[in-house]
């Protein structure tokens, strides 16, 4: 193998390796591990980052049974749940049946395409704080076309306990359907055609070709998009931080807003830091579950 | 030296299942619908822009209004309002937005901080996407091509950054920066940005890199190249589309970036996402500014994946699947 042989000149392939890995696995230790060893260490305590001077005292598991004996973080939690699982079946079932009718390659699919794509280029804040005027009672442009089409008098999305938690998905759905439907595409492209050829001399019909070669193939596509947009809208902060702060009431009061409030508002950092493991546990366990099926889906 | 950039596509045989021409026409009926709904909350933001505050929030709204740069005007101006008597005394207007301006009532007072968190942006986007490439590139080369032990474990690790929630981060980094005096600079972001970025990069170049033919970089090495040279002339320009993919989702992420612009920085090094949400004008939010200011702030996105659209579709799949 070349690959042991002494270069000439230059490094070593060892050398080069760290030369290559080691300023990345640097600014990993210092933004990601550290910080992760820094927030468990503050979760068993009741440190304040608004008084730096104060004493800190150890407080054990304290932040964590207090954070599980919380009727408020449960219902945080089902917020973020609800808004997860709306959000992502409506992406998939939208993405899924744009890809499939930009598949069929008709003239200008192309620029079509991009088009689409324009509202993941904008700043989730921004589309969060616009949507506001969107849904904006009097002069929102939404509210307007709803209030034409409807006739309901003093239609408000926002201003609604059970409207709001649509009205986030609704946007979410909006903004992030395009990269749901990019990731299908790629999948329904990666199918080789002679599969399909097969089993038209079979005689299949369409519906049999959807469900015994198109979905199987896209799966592990489908499993890609669902699990990158459960790790962020698990995580999901800026946009509807924008939208509707958690308002009305807590109606969409999700986990990450909660935790900014807790973190940056009543500045509880110790607290907040117990939060913040609980939240990246669920993510990860969450993510790790998609992950070993993508695997499973991916052997086929 | 020429190198086989690329090998043959096969032409692509019309098999028995082309779609028919009435499909194809009806799927493109229904996308450009999609496409066209879709795009009505965008093109409202860049219409908006071109209205006066009034206008933007008039009452039924407004499809056609007088257009207006007012919006672009009090983007990038403070002003106050003044008697007509001061309006009388003052200098006649230097300049055509300062005519606009006076036509509001007003006179300006002076730049507004819009430039500046642009410029921010500018330099923190471009900078970090720039760093993150740089060092995923490395990275995911010696990932792909050299024994790194726990390299799996690496990975994942790397990969673990995305999950944390971005208020979870910012805690500690906020007080790590504290401590070194990086908050509110432009390295302190710059570098934030790189390492959530490098998740990213990393990712999805070691699936490009390993699609790279080994033999290429060996032949090369043969010819006397060090490993470096042929990393550079050789590797490189081959990992080109997953370069260009993977910088169009580094620059959309670091450029849009919301909860650590807010967080860690404020009057100095902030970005203009944090910015402008919170354009102000008399009895509220100025829609028209905040629209100017969106519509300017999405150009630069907009343009950078036009020009680099075609490398997308292979790009999205994050690496993780290879055909």
């Amino acid at each position: 193998m070349l690959r042991s042989a002494t270069p000439l000149r230059g490094m070593t392939d060892r050398t080069l390796a760290w030369l290559f890995i080691g300023p990345t696995i640097l600014l990993l230790l210092a933004f990601n591990l550290f910080p992760l060893i820094w927030t468990i260490i503050l979760s068993f305590t009741n440190y304040r980052a608004n008084r730096p001077s104060a004493a800190i005292s150890g407080v054990g598991f304290d932040n964590y049974s207090r954070l599980m004996n919380d009727e408020a973080v449960w219902g945080y939690l089902q917020s973020t749940a609800h808004f997860v699982v709306g959000s992502i079946v409506l992406q998939v079932a939208l993405g899924f049946a744009l890809a499939l009718l930009i598949d069929k390659k008709f003239r200008g699919h192309s620029f079509w395409t991009t088009a689409i794509l324009m509202p993941i280029m904008l700043s989730p804040a921004v589309v969060g704080t616009f949507w506001t005027y969107f849904f904006q009672p009097q002069y929102g442009i939404f509210n307007y076309i709803i209030i034409f089409f409807s006739g309901v008098e003093n239609f408000t999305m926002l201003g609604n306990v059970n409207l709001a938690p649509w009205a986030i998905i609704l946007v979410d759905t909006w903004m992030w359907t395009p990269y749901v439907m990019l990731l299908l595409l790629a999948g329904l492209r990666s199918i080789p055609p002679y599969i399909y050829e097969a089993a038209e001399i079979d005689r299949a019909s369409g519906f049999r070709l959807f469900f015994r070669i198109t979905l199987p193939m896209v799966m592990p596509f489908l499993v890609l998009a669902v699990l990158f947009r459960l790790i962020e809208n698990f995580k999901m902060f800026d946009l509807v931080n924008q939208l509707t702060n958690g308002g009305p009431g807590s109606a969409t009061e999700l986990a990450s807003i909660n935790l900014k409030r807790q973190a940056f508002e009543m500045w509880r950092t110790g607290y907040s830091s117990a939060f913040a493991m609980l939240l990246f546990v669920s993510i990860y366990g969450l993510s790790n579950i998609v992950v070993r099926y993508l695997e499973k889906v991916k052997q086929r | 030296m020429s190198w086989p950039l690329k090998p043959m596509p096969l032409t692509p045989v019309p098999g028995p299942l082309e779609p028919r021409p009435w499909t194809r026409r009806i799927a493109g009926m229904l996308v450009i619908a999609y496409a066209l709904i879709s795009l009505i909350p965008l093109a409202w933001i860049v219409l908006t822009s071109f209205r006066t505050p009034e206008d933007a929030i008039s009452y039924p709204p407004k499809v056609l209004a007088e257009p207006s740069l007012v919006g672009y005007v009090n983007l990038f101006t403070t002003r106050t309002r003044v008697t007509p008597e001061q309006m009388a005394a003052a200098p006649p207007a230097q300049s055509w937005y300062e005519s606009l301006i006076r036509d509001q009532g007003m006179l300006m007072a002076g730049p507004s901080r819009f430039f500046d968190r642009y410029v921010n942006s500018l330099i923190v986007g471009f900078g970090s996407t720039f760093l993150a490439i740089v060092l995923g590139t490395m990275t995911a080369y010696a990932l792909s091509r050299f024994k790194v032990p726990g390299k799996n474990d690496l990975l994942f690790f790397i990969l673990s950054t995305r999950m944390m929630p971005p208020i979870a981060i910012a805690i500690p980094v906020f007080l790590m920066y504290r401590e070194v005096g990086l908050n509110d600079t432009y390295l302190g972001l710059t570098l934030l940005y790189t390492v959530v970025n490098l998740s990213l990069s990393v990712w999805l170049l070691k699936g490009f890199m390993d699609e790279i033919p080994r033999e290429y970089e060996e032949a090369a090495m043969v010819d006397g190249y060090s490993r470096f040279q042929a990393f550079i002339k050789i590797v490189l320009p081959q990992a080109a589309t997953g370069i260009a993919t993977t910088s169009i989702f580094c620059l959309i992420f670091a450029w849009n970036e919301y909860a650590f612009a807010l967080l860690l920085t404020s009057g100095n090094a902030q970005t203009a996402p944090p910015f402008i949400p919170t354009i102000i004008g008399e009895g509220g939010l100025d829609w028209a500014a905040m629209a100017a200011g969106t519509t300017l702030f999405l150009l630069p996105v907009l343009v950078f994946t036009v020009l680099l659209r075609k490398h997308l579709l292979r790009g999205i799949t994050f690496g993780a699947i290879r055909k």
